[in-house]
């Protein structure tokens, strides 16, 4: 399963579908890393809204991934996670996902646009 | 009492398990965050099979009784057995390349568990219950 990334003003915008197996997250963590290296991109905007499930393998993914977007130095964020998803992840216990996140895609974005520009001004001071 | 039966040999095993899972709570009436922990703890011990025994069985079934709805979920396997179940129920201890988070992680999501093991034979029983 391919699943689409697409770039907006220097940011990767993705979504991971439903009912994805262990290999096709594998897969997906690859091809994001080598679009951000590609594309230079600044960012990942990373949408989870149509995941029902997140079980302790999707979220270790997850984290994963977001380390490793971190280590080639892009920022990401992760958006619109469902409450059931949320309430589910914490009684799993410790924290099994500690990553950036965000309400929704839109708001995802705007965080990630500020943080780039916060970059940016900081180079130039 | 209706129930499904679904072999476990491959990863997409695993989603059609949760499916399963959450489609029966569903239709039992359970709430979308009871259907989600249970469809989760599913999917943990589902792949727990694939990982360490390979192929096993996953039976979904309605419990229910005079006072309480019941759904009730048996996962079996014929892999080696968990050589010590009490340290494989501590949080961050794993065999494999998890996080240690699927059993004791199932475990609180889930109003009964159970777990029995031998060398050649592993059956958990879970189960999500609401009185009447």
């Amino acid at each position: 399963m391919k699943i689409p990334i697409m770039k907006l003003k220097g940011i990767l915008l993705t979504s991971i579908p439903e009912e994805l197996t262990d290999e096709d997250a594998i897969t997906f963590q690859g091809d994001l890393l080598h679009q951000v290296n590609r594309y230079e991109a600044r960012g990942v905007v990373l949408d989870i809204s149509s995941l029902q499930i997140v079980d302790s393998f999707m979220a270790r993914v997850i984290n994963e991934t977001a380390n490793m977007v971190g280590l080639l130095g892009a920022e990401i964020i992760l958006c619109g996670m469902n409450p059931s998803v949320a309430m589910t992840l914490v009684e799993m216990g410790r924290e099994l996902i500690n990553v950036k996140t965000a309400l929704n895609v839109e708001q995802g974005f705007e965080i990630i646009l500020a943080l780039i520009q916060d970059e940016d001004m900081k180079g130039v001071s | 009492m209706s129930h499904v039966i679904i072999d476990i040999n491959t990863q997409k095993d695993i989603i059609t398990a949760r499916q399963n899972a959450r489609d029966m709570a569903k239709d039992m009436g359970f709430k979308l965050a009871d259907q989600t922990r249970l469809a989760t703890a599913i999917s943990e011990l589902t792949r727990n099979v694939i990982q360490y025994a390979v192929k096993g069985q996953c039976r979904i079934s309605d419990d229910s009784d005079d006072t309480h709805k019941r759904v009730k979920v048996e996962v079996e396997d014929y892999g080696p057995g968990i050589p010590d179940i009490e340290k494989a129920m501590t949080y961050g201890y794993s065999t494999g390349r998890g996080l240690g988070a699927g059993l004791p992680g199932s475990k609180s999501l889930v109003h009964e568990f159970h777990i029995e093991s031998k060398p050649g034979y592993t059956k958990i029983t879970v189960s999500m219950k609401k009185k009447r």
